[in-house]
């Protein structure tokens, strides 16, 4: 993975010591509440519901064994014991005391960890595909690309008060798990007929309030000009983007009303005049950053390990385990293993600092001590041999790490919620305890088949509800919780956002609703390969719509 | 005269008058700041005077068909009215970078503070017209400090790339 060189360690640094400066004065009085505000935000310092959150970055996902030690340490010195993983690849704090900040960010950075830029109207931090590297769909690593484009937009000057928050993820694969076209920026590593790499480039897709799927502003822009395309977009941005009405500050707005074609011929005037400068990628610089995601010494395995096999056959609980928490690797004898931070009695994405060390543990022991994060709030454990994944499942599910829900319903993931955040209108933690409740039952998730359940506790959309096979939204009806359902969102390849089922429903009305949702889709498929998303697509909405909403029987 | 202007060399009298549209041109010799309208409006007029004469631009003036006549201005000041509204950053990149401007540029606002002046700086900016509340002597030893950035923009600083590839270079030879 990506290590810090003399450089980078000095700009994070400095920050620490800045932020730190900046935290005293504020506390002296000498800053004033709204620019203290600003600049907390930008170091990921967020002042909610009950206390301080504090928001870590994990660029691209990506965490070293050290690394996830050093969150355990956070969680245990600084908070209660846990910490959040969130659909942004990131980690995040709950209960952190303000005054203490600057000291967990000078521990952070003693790990090459930061939290810049993880809030705030600037340009957050990189998502990606949380398979990168291992993936058989993969064109190429899409790290590096991700690395140099951290870098770039880290301390920005000139982009560091733009409208609004500005989200960048990549992919290079086939199917895409990063979900590049609801992204600010979405960026698809491709090939083109001559056999050189380049972008192809999304502009404008988001969720919260006004979701839309993301217009393709390039179809190839030579791998060189990454950086000089990505600041003619932001350029243009920051001047043009509205600023008037926080609603309709997004890129996609300006992108909408500008439209596409302007928009376009915008951006490729000002990236004509940058894309030879000082942003182009020159000489060795991409090899040089490529060699830091060098592929790691495996072993020459066996496509299929022996005591693999018999444990299989053996082991019933650790065979369901493998049917769904694995993931194909493109090397022989080893294997993608998902760590399902989804057990029941636990928010969706929490982890306690004992299975963090403990985590790290396996990291150092079964996969070269690294982890990724996913966007579905999940762990991933990239480069596993075969004959490691027995002993490793028997750690994980003495952890409660090994629930084998990955992709099935309970595998649900859901922002904080009531439960913290200050702009929540209703609890999604206790919809999700409720679905967890009444679909535990591993058999009958299994038969359900693949379905992404995604929920938000207000129109911000940080649970992706929009694009969830099943979106679950939380509005406010007159101060009661009600909740608003969609389906056939998806956003991947085949992205698409969710139609709306029609009027919301009470607290004590969503479990069932969804629920019926099931029990709809399970009548109606036309065998078990047809997953909820594609019969959605075949039948629409009405028979869902009948059964949701039955008309009552007149008196 | 309306005040002190922060440089690079630190603080300085404001040569400049501050102009407003409705008040009359003075002498000759007097160095004005006006606003683009009126820079446009009596274009003429001001061009026939001895002293210097800069122009300020709101931060929403598309500064691209104007960057030509622009050229002229002794000094351009652009404005940040809120402290979290950026548009002036890349006002200030187009006309040092994409039109060459080699005038003052001059920031003005509620962004003009020592939390912002490296930025500021980096962008093209040579005068700081400060907020009242500052401290001039800790915005200046923020540039001072200023010694590393990973992007290449209108100081002369190098940027962390370029750094990076001369070193590769050197191991090579
Ligand atoms: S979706 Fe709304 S309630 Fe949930 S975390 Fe985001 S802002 Fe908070």
């Amino acid at each position: 993975m990506y290590r810090y060189d003399a450089y980078d360690q000095a700009l994070v640094d400095q920050r620490v010591a800045q932020f730190r400066d900046q935290t005293q004065r504020y506390l002296a009085g000498q800053l004033p509440e709204e620019e203290y505000r600003a600049l907390r935000l930008r170091n990921g310092l967020y002042l909610q519901r009950f206390a301080p959150m504090l928001r870590i970055a994990i660029p691209y996902g990506l965490l070293s064994s050290a690394q996830l030690r050093m969150l355990a340490h956070i969680a245990r010195t600084y908070d209660k014991g846990y910490g959040h993983f969130t659909t942004r690849q990131n980690m995040q704090f709950n209960w952190p005391e303000l005054a203490r900040v600057p000291d967990i960010l000078a521990d952070l950075a003693t790990v090459e960890m930061h939290a810049i830029q993880t809030s705030g109207n600037c340009i957050r931090n990189i998502t990606s595909d949380p398979l990168a590297g291992v993936a058989r769909d993969e064109l190429v690593d899409p790290r590096p690309y991700c690395e140099l484009t951290r870098q770039w937009a880290s301390f920005h000057p000139e982009f560091n008060w733009l409208p609004r928050k500005f989200k960048i993820a990549f992919s290079a694969a086939q199917s895409d798990r990063a979900a590049i076209r609801v992204h600010d920026i979405g960026v698809q590593i491709v090939r083109n007929a001559a056999g050189e790499l380049g972008y192809e480039v999304y502009v404008g897709g988001g969720l919260g309030r006004t979701p839309i799927i993301g217009v393709k502003t390039a179809d190839f822009v030579p791998e060189a000009d990454l950086l000089s395309y990505l600041e003619a977009v932001l350029r243009v941005y920051n001047l043009l983007g509205r600023r008037d009405n926080i609603y309709k500050a997004r890129i996609k707005i300006l992108v909408k009303e500008t439209g596409p074609e302007k928009f376009i011929e915008m951006v490729e005037q000002e990236w004509a005049r940058i894309r030879n400068g000082e942003l182009k990628l020159a000489g060795d610089e991409i090899q040089r950053m490529r060699a830091h995601f060098t592929v790691p010494e495996y072993a020459s395995l066996p496509e299929e390990d022996a005591g693999y096999r018999a444990h299989l056959e053996q082991d019933s609980a650790f065979a369901s385990w493998t049917r769904r928490n694995l993931h194909a690797h493109r090397q022989s004898g080893y294997a993608v293993v998902f760590v399902s931070l989804k057990a029941n009695g636990v928010a969706p994405g929490d982890v306690t600092d004992a299975q963090m060390d403990a985590l790290a543990e396996l990291a150092d022991r079964y996969c070269f001590g690294e982890l990724r994060a996913t966007h579905d709030q999940n762990l991933v454990l990239a480069d596993v041999a075969q004959g490691d994944l027995y002993p490793l499942w028997q750690a994980l599910d003495a952890l409660g790490l090994a629930t084998p829900n990955i992709g099935l319903l309970t595998d649900l993931i859901c922002c904080p919620g009531l439960d913290f955040c200050s702009l929540a209108n209703a609890g999604s933690i206790g919809v999700a305890q409720d679905i967890f409740d009444r679909f535990e039952n591993l058999d009958h998730q299994h038969d359900i088949g693949p379905i992404k359940l995604k929920m938000s506790g207000c129109m911000n959309g940080c649970g992706h509800h929009t694009v969830g096979h099943i979106g679950v939204l939380g509005v406010d009806k007159k101060g009661e919780e009600w909740y608003q359902v969609t389906l056939g969102g998806s956003a991947e390849n085949d992205a698409s956002l969710g139609d709306r089922t029609g009027p919301s429903f009470a607290r004590d009305a969503i479990a069932d609703a969804v629920q019926t949702i099931v029990e709809v889709y399970l009548e109606l498929r036309q065998n078990e390969d047809e997953t909820f998303l594609h019969a959605y697509r075949r039948v629409g909405m009405a028979p869902f719509k009948t059964r949701l909403y039955p008309v009552k029987a007149a008196a | 005269m309306s005040g002190s202007i922060l440089m690079r060399v630190g603080l300085q009298p404001d040569p400049y008058l501050h102009l407003a549209d409705d008040a009359a041109i003075p002498a000759s010799n007097t160095d004005i700041l006006v606003s683009l309208a009126r820079w446009q409006t009596d274009s003429a007029a001001l061009r026939a005077r001895q002293g210097r004469v800069g122009v300020r631009l709101d931060n929403h003036v598309d500064v691209v068909p104007i960057a030509a006549d622009l050229a002229r201005a002794d000094l351009i000041c652009l404005v940040f009215p809120g402290f979290a509204d950026g548009r002036a950053y890349s006002q200030a990149r187009l006309l040092r970078d994409r039109f060459g401007y080699r005038g003052q540029l001059r920031a003005t606002g509620a962004a003009v503070v020592r939390d912002q002046i490296v930025a500021l700086h980096r962008c093209g900016f040579d005068a700081y017209d400060l907020r009242a509340d500052q401290d001039p002597v800790a915005c200046l030893a923020q540039l001072d400090a200023l010694d590393l950035a990973y992007q290449p923009a209108q100081d002369a600083l190098e940027s962390v790339r370029r750094l990076r590839r001369r070193a590769a270079v050197q191991l090579q030879d």
